[in-house]
């Protein structure tokens, strides 16, 4: 069977010791920075870039890229378990029932049982990737610019479906995304555009300087607007393994979520977050003992766990094999891959077979290393902890320049980084998100360039969207969804599933 | 209109996109829209600005609707110096070195909080740019200079 004989060319790829270096790296950094409090996963995956572009292999960097996600996301648990701050709105919902397990001297268990839950997760979404990405490459391979168009009209939609707050400024932002992705060098004419009449900018906004501003610097601004101590839960972590009774008890949760967590982490959009309240409410409704939930259930940390995990490994579906980002952490991938000369989209498995089963195979181990690592590492995490803030960020600050630097030795992005780290802080002020914002940046310069060449084929005729079968089903689909996220009714419950996030 | 009902955060926010709007469609329009056939430069630009335009416009009207929470407290001292610290680091990076600018940002960034001492914020920024120095210049091999001509 071929699906066999890929993985074996991904476990191959991946499990060459410079590459399974590069995946532990990765997964430390990831956890490291994701330990420290406020700072979620995209903000270190954005930080984080520029260091990866010093490796000259594209494979290894960005297996140590997707080392750094999932061990980003395993530092926001722990601090949602430790100190009730989670790094990200998707270990949210662990902080709930994580951080009373901790008080209640559990803080080991419920460790433990976020770590067993991402891994078997992590596990059954890496199998399902295998199976399912080749399929789909097949099917986007018959795609046509006008296909493409509407598969990205489809993605930008959803990623506002899936924005916390109001659906119009979700809307303006992508807009604004999509203006700016479109900053610089037109790529058919050639002619220089929107570019205030700075040449220096380049051919394109540099992606990583506008990463770095709008996540990391727009977090750090936001952090210091409240300088108080953290109150941090320095007992001692013990007692990891968890008794037969928990074992019992976290099984049910960890299937449930980690099948939730697979099939919306697919969406466009952050499916991720969505499984991980889903999870958290469905567990709640099964549970025969309901009334523990908020106060330190075990199946309260297990299930979201699964389910963010999965949908977290999922999401690469979309991106691997249409080229499409789901939540911003794709986007900042699909951002690498460009940079390191790839073209994102079907054509990358049958071209890179290595790089595509690499990246497949190598998440799997990046979640093993992360287990077989970081229960005995805890003690390290905790302590980490304890760093204090104002020691951290202008360490922060100092590593982002560098890092922004030295991607393309241009000063210029270092002014880019400053502005868009304004410009995020303003619209976090203004409680606009910013991940519809680089979604949209991300495919800006795609989607005009599908939407030329589609109008080209067609002969100028703009109906060519919606007489070509597939691409009239897409669009037909993202108005639905417009529609009902627009719905009075819908969005009151939408309301009520984000409700906690903040 | 009295300007108490006015929601300010949605009505700054609305402004915003209408401006952002404005800015882009204007500069779309420096450059070839082309026809339906053949989409020029400008053409994408200018549906978006407008579309844009549009949105902020929905934003503010609602504003003057529904009232919402306050703006909030706003970190001015973490703005003026954490955004200061890359543009520092931009300025200096050829003339000090990248040694230097990594010590001059790191410096800078230290002030943004209210709890940071001198001595601390020198010792923190020096050990910054000795550790940097040692991972990115000789560890990473990054081809920059370590010190530049201001300080030879």
């Amino acid at each position: 069977m071929d699906l066999f004989s890929n993985l074996a060319l991904g476990f191959a790829t991946a499990s060459t010791l410079y590459n399974i270096v590069f995946c532990l790296i990765g997964v430390l950094l990831g956890t490291l920075i994701g330990v420290l409090p406020g700072i979620g996963a995209t903000a270190t995956i954005a930080m984080l870039l520029p260091i990866t572009f010093q490796i000259g292999d594209p494979v290894s960097s960005l297996i140590m890229l997707a080392g750094i996600y999932y061990g980003a996301q395993y530092g926001g648990s722990t601090t949602a378990i430790l100190i009730n701050m989670p790094g990200e709105s998707s270990s949210a919902v662990t902080a709930i029932d994580g951080y009373q397990m901790a008080r209640q001297g559990r803080a080991g268990v419920a460790l433990a049982t976020a770590a067993i839950g991402s891994f078997f997760a992590g596990t059954i979404a890496t199998v399902l990737i295998a199976l399912f990405a080749p399929p789909l490459t097949a099917i986007a391979l018959e795609f046509g610019s006008a296909e493409y168009c509407s598969l990205m009209v489809v993605g930008l939609v959803m990623s506002v479906a899936l924005a916390h707050g109001s659906v119009i400024k979700a809307i303006a932002m992508v807009i604004l995304g999509l203006l700016l992705g479109l900053v610089g060098q037109d790529v058919i004419s050639g002619a220089p555009r929107l570019n205030f009449g700075l040449n220096q900018l380049g051919d394109q906004l540099n992606f990583v300087a506008i990463a770095v501003g709008l996540f990391g610097i727009a977090e750090i601004l936001r952090n210091l607007e409240d300088e108080r101590g953290r109150e941090v839960l320095m007992a001692k972590v013990t007692g990891l393994m968890p008794t037969r009774e928990d074992f019992r008890r976290m099984a049910a949760p960890i299937l449930r979520g980690t099948a939730l967590g697979s099939a919306l982490g697919i969406l466009p959009g952050n499916g991720a977050v969505l499984a991980a309240f889903a999870s958290y409410t469905i567990e709640k409704r099964l549970s025969d003992r309901p009334e523990e939930f908020g106060k330190g259930a075990l199946a309260g940390v297990a299930g979201p766990e699964s389910a963010n995990n999965a949908g977290a490994q999922t999401s690469f579906i979309p991106m691997l094999t249409l080229g499409i980002p789901a939540n911003p952490v794709m986007a900042l991938m699909i951002g690498a891959m460009i940079i390191q000369g790839i073209v994102p989209g079907p054509n990358v498995a049958a071209e890179r077979p290595d790089l595509f089963w690499g990246l497949i195979a190598s998440m799997w181990i990046g979640n093993l290393l992360l287990i077989v690592l970081n229960l005995p590492l805890i003690g390290l995490w905790v302590k980490l902890l304890k760093v204090p803030y104002y020691v951290l960020f202008p360490t922060i600050m100092a590593f982002c320049s560098i890092g922004v630097y030295s991607v393309n030795a241009n000063v210029w992005d270092l002014y880019v980084v400053a502005f868009f780290g304004l410009l995020g802080y303003l619209l976090l002020k203004l409680r606009c998100e910013p991940a519809p914002l680089l979604l949209g940046f991300v495919l800006g310069s795609l989607l005009e360039e599908n939407l030329r060449r589609a109008m080209i084929l067609s002969r100028g005729d703009p109906l060519t969207f919606v007489t070509r079968p597939i691409s009239a089903g897409l669009l037909l689909l993202a108005v639905a969804v417009l529609v009902v996220v627009l719905l009075p009714s819908v969005r009151r419950k939408r309301d009520e599933v984000f409700v906690d996030e903040d | 209109m009295n300007l108490e009902g006015i929601d300010r955060t949605n009505a700054i926010c609305g402004a915003f996109f209408i401006l952002a709007g404005l800015i882009f469609g204007y500069q779309s329009l420096e450059v070839d829209l082309g026809t339906w056939l053949r989409i020029g430069p400008g053409g994408l630009p200018l549906v978006l600005s407008g579309l844009l335009v549009l949105m902020g416009a929905i934003i503010l009207f609602q504003a003057t609707r529904i009232a919402g929470e306050p703006v909030g407290r706003i970190a001015w001292r973490g703005v003026l110096f954490i955004l200061v610290a890359p543009l520092v680091f931009g300025f200096t990076v050829r003339g000090l070195g990248f040694v230097g600018a990594v010590f001059v940002a790191a410096l800078i960034a230290s002030f943004a909080s209210y709890r940071m001492s001198w001595w601390m914020a020198i010792l923190l920024s020096a050990a910054l740019a000795l550790f940097s120095m040692a991972v990115f210049s000789y560890g990473l091999g990054l081809p920059f200079e370590r010190f530049g001509p201001w300080l030879r």
